[in-house]
């Protein structure tokens, strides 16, 4: 995290930084504005949202594997993703500002798991199959959705950026951001970290949970209303990014093992972490900025290739 | 302690049991048994209040533990009374034994987020004791063997501090040797006075452990009795449609046993009445 705030187009020494950020606060006259500027408009907004999004997406795929009893699960299962690119494109498409985009992506998010749920309500039977079926299926209608919208937006002008935002990116965190995606991601982190001894329970499935007294219902409501609501934040304000919640968990859970209750803190750090350091790739490797997406992307295979090696015994 | 009265449950509507009543007391071994598909394990879904009821109750002690009304107990408290067995499984992580028995304090637990006192530490260590698992308690439950894996689900079920357990062929996945592993372990918890209710498609366990057998077909209990009166060549002709014969047997120490000795698929030079015949040599 240090080594963000040093790097970037403008850089500075950590004794530079400590300068501006004692000068920033202590009132005086800023001895470098430009640094000022690049740290606090920023640096600072833009490793605040990473943090909080490589957190968000490693804690909600972490929580879905243990629900859905299977590692190979991740926090778009359940189509929040397409929702939310859906939402992001049609404001795009709209012409709406950075804001409505951000809300259109939460909002839709949201409505795209609430089918899911509905879906499922209306089959009845396994809960889980019927929540995976209804992923799919809404994932497919909003995906179809989003390319309807590339098909008619400006090829000129909105196409591409349709196409970049898809792509994810942290390069227009700002600093009134940060607010918005604290409050939904503080219920999402107290939902989820609040049921991480159920979803221990959880993962030995339905009956058992429920022969040890687990109002299993219950705790799958919680864990995708809070998983929904971190991942809808995180794809709001960066776009899609891949992997993170795929491969961050199993990183993890090869350090510290699979309880819940040590591993979902761990994995917000290992996250944090993981993500901070392609998001400073992503930066710097090139002279332009590399969408994230792309990276975690191409990053992603091989080191899961790694972790499933190391990981042959069990997950 | 255990009345299960008239219990009527399915699935989606589909009545599959179809109104069964018995009783299980204090330190008792009761085993169920009955053909594929009879509703053996509906019925035991039923009485741990894993389906809903279509009529009838479950209770213990009088009090009302599942029902097709409402009234009964919640999930919570009728899991530290009744435990569940399931049959050995593949779990996705690799969760420490000493985990995965300390979940059996789930109903316990103040709440999700209090976490485990050591009161339940305790508890879960003294199941690993009782279990004689305490050597495994720090490996990982998905590297065991079915037999060992079986012990640890027990051990789990101990940690709920139950009256009875509730056991779905446990022994099914198991070699010999883990499958007589596990019964003796069983067994020495009804002699503790746990009452055990044991789902099994072998009706050699019945005749191992049981003090009462319990026969289904259809949804419904045909027979129901002590191993001695049910597990007859008779029966379990009826019952599985397979050529079998029970017979006594004497142990080196004097006791009298019985055995059941399957005969379907012996070799052409066997009688069916399950007695070797010489075969004649050839020059």
């Amino acid at each position: 995290m240090a080594l963000s705030f040093l790097l970037g187009s403008y850089f500075a020494w950590p004794s530079q930084v400590m300068n501006d950020v004692m000068e920033h606060f202590g009132g005086g006259t800023l001895s470098d504005p430009k640094l000022d500027a690049a740290l606090f408009n920023i640096r600072i907004p833009r490793i605040i949202t990473v943090v909080l999004v490589g957190m968000a997406l490693s804690v909600a795929g972490a929580s879905y594997q243990g629900m859905f009893k299977n590692p190979l699960v991740s926090p778009d299962i359940l189509g929040a993703s397409a929702g939310a690119s859906f939402g992001a494109c049609l404001a795009l498409l709209m012409n709406l500002g950075n804001a409505f985009i951000q809300l259109f992506a939460f909002v839709f998010g949201l409505i795209a798991v609430g089918l899911v749920m509905l879906i499922n309500r209306a089959v009845r039977g396994d809960a889980l199959l019927g929540l995976i079926l209804g992923g799919i299926l809404v994932g497919t209608l909003f995906s179809s959705g989003t390319s309807i919208i590339k098909l008619v937006a400006d090829a000129d002008d909105k196409l591409p950026a349709i196409t970049f935002w898809l792509m994810g990116s942290f390069a227009g965190a700002q600093s009134d951001d940060v607010p918005l995606l604290l409050i939904p991601m503080a219920i999402g982190f107290a939902l989820v970290l609040w049921q991480s001894w159920n979803l221990n329970v959880m993962s030995f499935g339905e009956d058992e949970a429920r022969s040890l007294g687990l109002n299993t219902s219950l705790t799958r409501a919680l864990v995708i209303l809070g998983a929904t609501l971190l991942t809808a934040s995180s794809i709001a304000v960066a776009g899609v990014i891949g992997w993170i919640g795929l491969v961050v968990p199993h990183l993890t859970r090869a350090i510290v093992g699979p309880n819940y209750t040590i591993l979902l803190p761990t994995t917000m750090l290992t996250g944090a972490i993981f993500l901070l350091i392609v998001d400073n790739f992503a930066r710097l490797v090139y002279s332009v900025e590399i969408p994230i997406g792309l990276l975690t992307s191409i990053l992603g295979v091989p080191f899961f290739i790694f972790i499933y090696r190391r990981n042959l015994r069990g997950w | 302690m255990m009345k299960v009265t008239d219990m009527r449950t399915g699935y989606n509507r589909k009545e599959v049991v179809k109104g069964i009543s018995f009783t299980v007391g204090q330190g008792s071994f009761t085993c169920i048994i009955g053909a594929n598909g009879c509703g053996k394990t509906t019925a035991l879904k039923g009485m741990l209040g894993l389906l809903p009821l279509f009529g009838g109750s479950v209770s213990v002690d009088g009090v009302d533990f599942v029902s097709a009304g409402s009234g009964a107990i919640s999930a919570k408290e009728r899991a530290k009374v009744l435990a569940y067995i399931p049959q050995t499984h593949s779990i996705p992580f690799p969760f420490l034994v000493s985990d995965v028995v300390l979940l059996g304090r789930t109903p316990h637990l103040k709440s999700s987020v209090s976490g485990v006192s050591e009161a339940d530490m305790e508890a879960a260590y003294g199941a690993l004791e009782q279990m004689r698992i305490t050597s495994i308690a720090g490996e990982e439950y998905t590297a065991l063997s079915g037999g060992q894996q079986q012990l640890v689900l027990i051990a789990r079920a101990l940690a709920q501090e139950p009256r009875i357990l509730v056991m779905d062929e446990p022994t099914a996945s198991l070699d010999f040797g883990n499958q007589q592993m596990v019964l003796e372990r069983m067994r020495d918890l009804t002699d503790r006075g746990m009452a055990v209710v044991m789902v099994t498609h072998d009706p050699r366990h019945a005749l191992a452990c049981a003090d009462e057998v319990i026969v289904m077909d259809d949804g419904v209990i045909v027979m129901r009795g002590s191993p001695d009166e049910i597990v007859t060549t008779e029966a379990l002709g009826s019952i599985y449609g397979a050529q079998v014969c029970v017979s006594a047997v004497r142990l080196e120490s004097g006791e009298d046993v019985r055995v059941v000795i399957p005969l379907s698929g012996r070799s052409a030079s066997r009688g069916n009445s399950g007695r070797a015949v010489r075969q004649p040599k050839e020059n």
